[in-house]
């Protein structure tokens, strides 16, 4: 076995020779980065070719294409393969690839621990898929597993719960060692108030899912053994409750929902500065609105439970609390504004899907305040505005945010510009079907058309028709991006070291692509180069 | 072998552990769901589960093996011990929400689930429409009796003894960390052995107490709510005591082969803190589950 | 930027458009027939607004900006970062606005737990229907009066809706919307709702009402409301609840006080239904008695003693009900009826309405069903078989499992009809009858 250690300088690599070594066996952050990003992608594409059956599906009333049956199995596995298969691992990916390089780390604190990390994100979606071929199907009880609907599902529910087991053990370990990477392993002279903000957005991060995946394994623990051994943790006739799934469940599921838009705020917190030519407004209030958005969403999970029938002092007090996010979250809004402010801005893709964001995003927050007032959310509730919300805040929310990234940093992944008269199509395309698909769901649901339905009243037609144009046109865009991508990777404009006019940031300070090991002594860097803090 | 200068981290070159790791529980989670899937018909063998729980097991003592050679190699400077110490501290953190979200399920149960099906609150009607007759009562296997009449485990009897052997078993564990400390390797190895051999005892008697619940006060995880909770609880913690246990007894074996040095025993203190973790554990169980 | 605005602004407006043109199209929340609901629409407005507004203000400062502070224009960028007043001003005026909107919030959903009128005094409930969910179908029970009914899918939607029915859904009245038996309410009445459900988690929700309550297995959900308009209030399943989620709405038909007590003369009177009105009947005599103690001065327990007394009563009704006849429509069937012998043609034909009622979600039109979950009935072992056995399960079930026991939701009649159906069609040929009666021995 070997023991060495890389001394030579930046430039020179030491990539493992062969397939297994390369990538089976791998220690180092950004190989296993890569394959989270390559994993992320593949399984979004995934996610997103049953998205396509659910819009072909509800394109007309009547049913043309699917079983009730098979539909409800499509769209709980979107939302399963969007959650964990797509959107978290993109951000893990992110994470992996930019935060040793931003606080001036070699590598991640736990390097085999980060390979297992990884790993056992694809047998998680090899158990997990492997119950579409077994007789009862997949899960169709929705992405919420909520007992007793989820017990029904056959032979599907251990599947399901393992592999809910395995992505936990995953992301919890992932977090693990991020925390231990930003806790630990910053150049000696990076204080925390020096991280640029993706790397503050993550550590926060990586504490909700700490404290909330376990939560989420117990609770589907509990299914498992409601369903297969007797217990009676949700039936009434043994004393248990129904809803108190839904309580665990949520206390895990709000969090789970910052944990995917907080990296989101952290990536657009280092892409606006670099394009408004301007330092971060407000740098230490956002680290504060970052950990004051996390607090609060330990404390208002019952939001999404208004309709299950609490005493009146649960529902205000769930109300209040909810409502509270929209002040820390609207500081972060406004933050970005005044970065733009008075800038000198440019519009390269990357910023162009920041702006978007920042704009689209908003749209979901206001519809998310809407439901947090319990008795009209007594009104939206499992309905499309629901649908509306959420696809707002996550697909030109946190995809969007993942988007802009990958056009940010790919020029430092692999040495080449992107395409940039391709990367503004592949954005105007994106940013108009988007609001093509999910915009008239709004009035979908405001009318009346419930959620998980694979058919609906012909009131309902033409908004849904609308939508699925504009799903598939999404859909194509995001093929469009996978081909921008692979064209990026194996040619193009040689990227400079610092791709961006005079961003700031470590990342900017090695080469481009970056070589196999960085930072790799452990010693002071120019802070000077560093985007954020009060150091300059 | 190259020495490690102090500004430098190690980062291992290759890992086949963790790919090992990740088909062994490939293996274990089929097996589970394959056997899970069939209890009601004929007993068989899960062995594909066992299968897998082998593949663990050598995972385990070659990827801790390799750890440890590396560490005995002086590959680790003080920033790795830093690394590993925040590692095993959150996720002892991920432990302590994983056994929350159990008690959680036990605190909603009584002060709500349990008084509402009564009638409490708001829910008269549903005491009256579906379960009339039904009093909320703790221990209760709920308003449909599930699995008939049963009896609780008196806190005072075996829980009680068991309380009084962990508490001692991390008194054990401090002495033999302070002799660790002073460089006493024979008074560490002794107090390691005692607090084994508690260890052990502790499982013993939850076994007893076990076939006690099952044979003969019809206390199954089939007793509704409060045989659910009980038998979640004090089985996940009962899993945790195991392989506490068996760590336990690993270090004492790398004790008696001369590891850890008094400045620097990473793995002996990760190893208490966990066993100190699943005490903390018990001692919220012996109130909830056993003594309220 | 303004490019994309442009384009949406076009797209929304064109969406109106065509709104325009189709009077059925809602855009918004409805404002609903009651006072509740008009309450949810005024706040839905009320904090639609205000968010349109920010928006505006969010946008509006964001392009100007966009337009404005561009490289191409030769800007330099400025160099502050920070300004603690202008942090302070904009985290103050979202509390601010939070607490404008939280106070309406709060009342309304007072107003919805606790209700209280003009005066100020506690609302009287005047009667109570209790909702049960079943996949996938409801069941109303009037519990002052005694009786209940299932509700389920029109059978013309639930043909159309089958995969390739053939059949084109526009042409279908209230495709997905309709029911087979409505509930009925009277108009200016208060009236509370007691649900819950059999199996898994269902909602129930009609806009039109301004609210959604969940039925919960083993849990009983309270809500209540005043409906002003006579009318027709239509409404869906809105939890997850399986495979045809999609297919159990609410239809609600209110009528005036006079018209409602004539409908109720009506099930009450000779034509008593002849289904169980409560699933646990045996311990309603204890119900009572612990009711009793229990109870204090509360308002709520009072209504309850003397809606769980009436149970009572209606349980004994419905037994004696029992062997009478559902709907007297047809003379020559009550006739047949008499001496409680039922014709081929007369099973059969019947069979053929409840089975596209109650059967078909699962075993398909054709009983082709939808294998491994759900078996088909052509040529099933069991239908060609034993008809003792197939009595039993549809009687009783299969127990964990989605057949359900149809014997405490369907009178005897419909399920010997159904069976009989069953086991002459789809290809099946085992030419016998079963009779209610010898579904009654079996129910025993
Ligand atoms: C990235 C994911 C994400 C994010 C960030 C959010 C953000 C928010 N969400 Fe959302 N939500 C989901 C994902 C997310 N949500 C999902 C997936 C579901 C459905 C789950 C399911 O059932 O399957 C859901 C459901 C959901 C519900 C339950 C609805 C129901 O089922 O009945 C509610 C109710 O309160 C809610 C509220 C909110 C609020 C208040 C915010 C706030 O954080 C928003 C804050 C932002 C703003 C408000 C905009 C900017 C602010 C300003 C410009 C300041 C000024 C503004 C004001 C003063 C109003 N969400
Ligand atoms: C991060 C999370 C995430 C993301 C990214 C998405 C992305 C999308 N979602 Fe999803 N969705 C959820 C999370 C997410 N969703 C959740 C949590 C639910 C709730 C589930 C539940 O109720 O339990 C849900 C539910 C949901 C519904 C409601 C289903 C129902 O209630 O019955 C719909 C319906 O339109 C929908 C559509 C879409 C579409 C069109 C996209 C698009 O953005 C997808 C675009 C991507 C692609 C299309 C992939 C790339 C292209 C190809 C694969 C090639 C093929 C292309 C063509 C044929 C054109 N989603
Ligand atoms: C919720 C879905 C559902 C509905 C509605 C339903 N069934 Fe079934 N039925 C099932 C399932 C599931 C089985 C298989 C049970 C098993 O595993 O043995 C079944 C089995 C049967 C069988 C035995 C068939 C065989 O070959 O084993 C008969 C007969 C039957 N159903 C008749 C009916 C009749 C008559 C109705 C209507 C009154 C009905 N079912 C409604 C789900 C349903
Ligand atoms: Cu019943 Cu959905
Ligand atoms: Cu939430």
């Amino acid at each position: 076995m070997s023991h060495e250690i890389t001394h030579d300088g930046l430039t020179h690599d030491h990539k493992p020779k062969g397939f297994v070594n390369r990538w089976l066996l791998t220690t180092n952050h950004k190989d296993i980065g890569t394959m989270y990003l390559v994993f992320a992608l593949a399984m979004f594409i995934l996610g997103g070719a049953m998205a396509m059956v659910i819009r072909a599906e509800l394109f007309q009333p009547g049913l043309q294409f699917v079983e009730p049956f098979f539909f409800n199995q499509m769209t709980t596995m979107h939302a399963l393969f969007m959650i964990f298969g797509a959107v978290m691992p993109a951000f893990v990916g992110l994470a992996n690839w930019m935060v040793p390089m931003m606080i001036g780390a070699p590598d991640m604190a736990l390097p085999r621990l980060n390979n297992f990390s990884f790993w056992l994100l694809p047998f998680a979606f090899v158990v997990l898929a492997s119950t579409f071929f077994m007789g009862g199907g997949a899960p169709a009880g929705g992405w919420t597993m909520y007992p007793p609907l989820v017990l029904q599902g056959g032979q599907n529910v251990a599947f399901l719960v393992f592999a809910v087991h395995l992505m936990g053990i995953s992301s919890i370990l992932g977090a693990i060692n991020i925390i231990a990477t930003i806790v630990n392993m910053r150049a000696p002279n990076v204080g925390y108030l020096n991280m640029p903000m993706f790397v503050w957005t993550w550590l926060i991060t990586a504490f909700l899912l700490i404290l909330v995946m376990p939560v989420l394994a117990g609770a589907v623990t509990m299914l498992l053994t409601d369903r297969y051994f007797g217990t009676s943790f949700f039936n009434a006739a043994g004393g248990g409750d129904p809803v108190m799934f839904q309580h665990i469940f949520w206390f895990f599921g709000h969090p789970e929902v910052y944990i995917m838009i907080l990296p989101s705020f952290g990536i657009v917190s280092e892409i606006i500065p670099t394009f408004a030519r301007k330092r971060l407004f407000g740098y230490v209030s956002m680290v504060y609105a970052t950990a004051a958005i996390a607090f609060l969403s330990f404390i208002v999970w019952a939001h999404h439970m208004f309709s299950v029938g609490m005493p009146l002092g649960g529902q205000l007090y769930f109300m209040y609390a909810t409502m509270l996010i929209a002040v820390p979250t609207g500081v972060k809004i406004f933050n970005w504004l005044a970065t733009m402010w008075r800038g000198a801005m440019t519009f390269e893709t990357p910023m162009l899907f920041s702006i978007a964001f920042v704009a689209l995003f908003s749209i979901g927050g206001f519809s998310g305040v809407m439901m947090a007032l319990a008795p009209v959310d007594l009104q939206y509730h499992d309905t499309y505005f629901i649908v509306a919300h959420f696809h707002y805040v996550l697909v030109p929310g946190s995809v969007f945010a993942i988007i802009a990234a990958a056009y940010y940093w790919l020029p430092k992944w692999t040495g080449h510009m992107y395409d940039e008269r391709l990367g503004k199509i592949h954005f105007w395309w994106s940013a108009i079907s988007v609001n093509v698909l999910f915009f008239p769901q709004h009035f979908l649901g405001l009318a009346g058309m419930p959620r998980r339905i694979p058919d609906y009243s012909t009131q309902f037609a033409e908004f849904n028709m609308w939508s699925s144009i504009g799903g598939f046109a999404f859909g194509l865009a995001q093929v469009f991006f996978v081909y921008i991508v692979i064209k990026t990777v194996r040619g193009g404009v040689k990227a400079t070291d610092q791709v961006w006019d005079d961003a700031k940031g470590l990342e900017w300070t090695v080469p481009s692509p970056a070589p196999h090991h960085t930072f790799e002594e452990y010693k002071p860097v120019d802070l000077s180069k560093m985007a954020h803090g009060d150091t300059h | 072998m190259t020495e490690i200068s102090e500004n430098q981290y190690y980062v291992p070159h290759k890992a086949k552990w963790p790919i090992v790791a990740c088909v062994g529980l490939f293996i274990t989670v089929i097996g589970a769901s394959i056997k899970f899937n069939n209890l009601d018909l004929e007993p068989t063998t899960p062995w594909l589960m066992y299968l897998g729980f082998a593949i663990l097991i050598v995972m385990f003592f070659g990827w801790f093996g390799e750890v440890i050679k590396e560490s005995e190699d002086n590959l680790y400077n003080k920033q790795v011990d830093a690394s590993f110490r925040a590692g095993m501290i959150w996720f002892i953190f991920s432990e302590v929400m994983f056994f929350a979200s159990f008690f959680g399920a036990l605190f909603y149960a009584r002060t709500f689930a349990v008084p509402w099906l009564g009638g409490e609150g708001t829910n008269l009607a549903t005491n009256v429409q579906l379960w009339s007759g039904y009093e909320s009562v703790w221990p209760t296997n709920g308003p449909g009796d599930l699995n008939g009449r049963f009896e609780t485990i008196s806190a005072f009897s075996l829980p009680l003894v068991n309380t009084l052997l962990l508490l001692t078993s991390s008194i054990t564990i401090t002495i033999a960390h302070h002799a660790l400390r002073a460089g006493d390797r024979k008074k560490t190895i002794i107090w390691m052995i005692a607090t084994v051999l508690l260890g052990a005892t502790f499982l013993f008697y939850q076994v007893e107490e076990y076939i006690e619940a099952y044979q003969h006060l019809n206390l199954t995880l089939k007793s509704g709510i409060y045989g659910a909770t009980f038998f979640m609880l004090t089985g996940f913690h009962g899993i945790h005591v195991t392989l506490g246990t068996i760590m336990l007894a690993v270090i004492t074996v790398r004790l008696i082969k001369g590891h850890f040095k008094a400045d620097d025993h990473f793995g002996f203190e990760a190893v208490a803190w966990y066993w100190h973790f699943v005490d903390v554990v018990w001692l919220g169980l012996f109130i909830f589950v056993y003594v309220l | 930027m303004m490019n994309k605005k442009t384009k949406k602004g076009l797209l929304v407006g064109s969406l109106l458009a065509s709104t325009a043109a189709s009077a059925e199209y809602k855009l918004n929340l409805t404002k609903g027939v009651s006072d509740y609901s008009a309450q949810v629409y005024d706040m839905h407005m009320l904090v639609l607004w205000i968010c349109v507004v920010i928006c505006l203000g969010v946008f509006g400062a964001m392009f100007y900006s966009i337009i404005a502070h561009r490289k191409s224009k030769g800007v330099e960028p400025a160099k502050f970062s920070h300004s603690t007043t202008i942090e302070i001003i904009w985290t103050a005026i979202p509390v601010l606005i939070l607490i404008a909107i939280a106070l309406p919030a709060t009342k309304g959903m007072i107003q919805m737990d606790s209700p209280k009128d003009d005066k100020g005094e506690p609302v009287t409930m005047d009667m109570t229907v209790k909702i049960t969910g079943y996949q996938w179908k409801w069941r109303y029970d009037y519990l002052e009066d005694g009786f209940g009914f299932l509700s389920t899918l029109a059978a013309d939607s639930n043909i159309a809706r089958q995969k390739g029915s053939g059949v084109d859904v526009s042409t279908v009245d209230n495709y997905l919307l309709e029911v087979d038996k409505p509930l009925v309410i009277p108009a200016n009445t208060n009236i509370r709702f007691l649900l819950t459900s059999d199996d898994v988690i269902h909602s129930w929700w009609v806009p039109d009402f301004g609210w959604k309550r969940d039925a919960i297995p083993g849990y009983i959900n309270e809500a209540w409301t005043n409906v002003k308009e006579p009318g027709t209030y239509r409404g869906q399943c809105a939890e997850l609840c399986g495979k045809d989620h999609g297919y159990m709405p609410i239809v609600v038909e209110v009528l005036s006080k006079s018209d409602y007590a004539n409908w109720l003369a009506e099930q009450t009177g000779d034509t008593v239904t002849n289904q169980p009105a409560s699933v646990d009947t045996p311990q309603a005599t204890d119900a009572v008695v612990n009711m009793i103690e229990q109870s204090s001065a509360s308002e709520t327990a009072e209504a309850m003693v003397q809606s769980a007394a009436q149970e009572l009563v209606a349980d004994d009704d419905a037994e004696q009900a029992e062997t009478e006849e559902v709907d007297g429509e047809n003379a020559a069937d009550e006739a047949q009826q008499a001496d409680g012998e039922w014709s081929m043609e007369r099973l059969m034909a019947r069979g053929e309405e409840v089975y596209n009622t109650q059967c078909l979600a699962c075993h398909k039109i054709d009983g082709s069903g939808m294998p491994p979950a759900f078996p088909a009935l052509a040529n099933s072992a069991v239908v060609t078989g034993d008809i003792a056995k197939q009595i039993d399960t549809v009687v009783n079930g299969v127990p964990g499992t989605g057949m359900m026991p149809f014997g405490n939701m369907l009178p005897a009649e419909d399920i010997a009809a159904t069976i009989t159906y069953t086991r002459n069609s789809f290809g099946n040929d085992a030419g016998d009858r079963v009779q209610p009666a010898d579904v009654e021995a079996a129910k025993q």
